[in-house]
């Protein structure tokens, strides 16, 4: 399989504070790739320089095959980012968010006429269409953020904490569409807080204080713990953090 | 190309969703040019004058009544001696006392010549010259009338005498609002592009959008002319509604060229706007932005040339108001609508403010940073 994600050794100081620190790993094409810590633990400093949007102190990082160093702005046409932050227009509608992302990605007008009504039909909010998106609920939003992010059919799509404050129910139906992403060959790179989610994962990274501690799928994890669910993987390791949440 | 129409259409939209800003962009620019003028007046009117008349004649009768009818005067009272006249100026309710002694008129009349007494309460130092300075011109043409109406015409030209005649060049009438109008127009322009831009661009960061953008391919120089060509449209409709406003309500034309004046204007609004930018790639919030804009605007205020002459200004200030694009709009606004100047009057004002430009944006687009 194609490696997707590629890091040796990747760290983020901020001053004397080591965000991250020494993280090496690799994601396969099509993989979930689950990241899992505390608050604090340096999951989103980790993907910020995956995405381009900080620069890595230290270590080296390819996404799509693309350095972070040298063409950070190389790997944007790549990758898709959905931010903790809602981070669509909310004085804009359904539908001219989708137009807006999907011609700054340079789609031609076809494919942003196509594709935003093809987006519109499978979320069901052909009612909302033309509606502002400060009118959805939260869980709603989340699932327009996710699909505008790969509106661009990327090679990688990061989520950070996708489904934080959203029902379970909503969030549910959130997975069923990272799986479908997933099966079209788009490599998920997801963060979150629920570890019951991260069992959806094909893999998942565990990180204390910056560092990754725990690195395999959810099955072999849980296996070499001892233990028989993701939960007590994260609190054994957890209980050795020294750095307090934030 | 493809990229900055879809960036220019989502501005535009938001712009124009936005009720308040269209209110506040469409609203300041009329109440304040009806509404500042009219306060930032430095013509003095209504001296209150006490006057005290000890010689209660014809003669200085007349002279009051030219005082009083020369629309700046007010009368105060009469007070039968000065004592009473000073005690109205320790209240504050009169600015000058007037006395004419007892036997006025004799002595002008016989002896041809009489001292009279002004007192100027002297704490609003410009009301107490101006006060005086209107005083002293008008006894001067009574005195005048005076020596007309009693001495021989042969007599008259035996007493050599100077009289200057000054005659106000571009603004014959001296209206204050001639002045003021365009000044003030300037100053709106540039309030409103410059904290516009800067507003919109940390609106975006604090609400995350901007990230958002950071992860696509847009470069940074679309992004930010996305930004500068919706807010220069809205300076130019701001501008547009100060020259209509100022025609309906002060009766100004401009002089000089009006597409001179749009030519000095876009030029204007690239550096007004780039200001707006490098504030914005400063703050972090709102508020921030907020703060950095006050202290400017207070420069921008009174360095700009708008209410005192820049060449009265000492050394240090004079060469602040040489760096600060608002002054040379200000000069030119007047140079244009009152001088009627030409091109190659303001050309220089052109290449400098263009050149402020310049270096303002390109300060802003090298200190955005999609990577931090």
């Amino acid at each position: 399989m194609e490696t997707v994600i590629k890091t040796k050794d990747l760290t983020k100081r901020f001053g004397d504070f080591v965000a991250v620190d020494k993280i090496s790993f690799e994601v396969k094409k099509g993989e979930i790739f689950g990241f899992l810590g505390a608050n604090g633990a340096g999951k989103t400093t980790a993907m910020r320089m995956l995405c381009g949007l900080s620069r890595p102190t230290s270590g080296e990082a390819t996404v799509a095959g693309i350095d972070v160093y040298h063409n950070p702005e190389d790997i944007k046409k790549n990758i898709g980012y959905m931010s903790q932050k809602f981070s669509l227009y909310e004085d804009l509608t359904v539908l001219e968010n989708i137009k807006f992302y999907a011609g700054i990605y340079g789609l031609s007008d076809n494919d942003i006429k196509e594709k935003s009504n093809e987006l519109v039909e499978k979320l069901g909010l052909q009612e909302q269409a033309n509606k502002l998106v400060q009118s959805l609920p939260l869980g709603w939003r989340q699932k327009l953020s996710f699909s505008v992010a790969i509106v661009h059919q990327p090679k990688v799509v990061f989520l950070d904490e996708p489904t934080g404050g959203v029902d379970p129910s909503m969030r549910k139906q959130f997975w069923d569409m990272i799986y479908d992403a997933s099966e079209k060959g788009i490599t998920i790179f997801v963060t979150t807080h629920y570890l019951d989610e991260a069992e959806y994962c094909d893999r998942i990274c565990i990180m204390v204080d910056g560092r990754i501690e725990a690195l395999d799928t959810p099955a072999l994890l849980k296996k070499n713990f001892g233990v028989d669910n993701i939960t007590e993987v994260f609190y054994q390791l957890a209980r050795k953090a020294k750095r307090s949440g934030d | 190309m493809r990229t900055l129409k879809f960036l220019l259409q989502k501005e535009f939209r938001q712009i124009f969703r936005n009720k308040a800003l269209l209110r506040m962009m469409f609203m300041t620019p009329i109440i304040q040019l009806i509404i500042l003028p009219q306060a930032a007046n430095f013509t003095i009117k209504n001296i209150n004058l006490a006057v005290v008349d000890l010689d209660r004649s014809v003669y200085s009768q007349k002279l009051i009544n030219k005082i009083l009818s020369s629309g700046y005067f007010k009368m105060a009272a009469f007070t039968p001696s000065y004592k009473d006249a000073y005690e109205l100026i320790e209240k504050d309710k009169a600015d000058i006392v007037l006395e004419i002694p007892q036997g006025f008129e004799h002595n002008l009349t016989r002896e041809s010549s009489q001292k009279l007494s002004l007192s100027v309460n002297a704490i609003n130092g410009v009301k107490a010259a101006v006060g005086s300075g209107y005083l002293n011109k008008i006894i001067q043409d009574y005195n005048n009338d005076i020596r007309l109406e009693w001495m021989q015409p042969s007599t008259i030209n035996q007493i050599p005498t100077i009289e200057v005649v000054s005659s106000n060049w571009y603004n014959p009438t001296l209206s204050y609002y001639l002045f003021m109008v365009p000044g003030i127009l300037v100053l709106l322009v540039t309030l409103i592009g410059g904290n516009m831009t800067a507003q919109n661009i940390v609106r975006e960061k604090e609400i995350g959008t901007i990230e958002q953008i950071n992860v696509t391919p847009v470069k940074k120089y679309h992004f930010i002319l996305g930004k500068l060509i919706p807010f220069w449209t809205l300076g130019v409709i701001v501008f547009t509604m100060g020259l209509v406003i100022a025609r309906i309500v002060y009766g100004i034309i401009p002089l000089g060229s009006v597409a001179l004046l749009y030519l000095f204007l876009s030029v204007y609004l690239l550096a007004i706007l780039g200001f707006g930018l490098l504030i914005s790639t400063y703050s972090e919030t709102p508020m921030q932005a907020n703060s950095l804009t006050f202290f400017f605007v207070q420069i921008f205020n009174m360095m700009g040339g708008l209410y005192t002459p820049i060449d009265s200004m000492p050394g240090w200030a004079k060469f602040i108001t040489e760096i600060i694009p608002i002054s040379y709009f200000i000069d030119v606004m007047r140079m244009i609508v009152i001088k009627g100047s030409h091109f190659h009057d303001v050309l220089m004002h052109i290449l400098i403010v263009f050149l402020m430009g310049v270096i303002l944006n390109t300060w802003a687009i090298l200190n955005y940073r999609k990577t931090t």
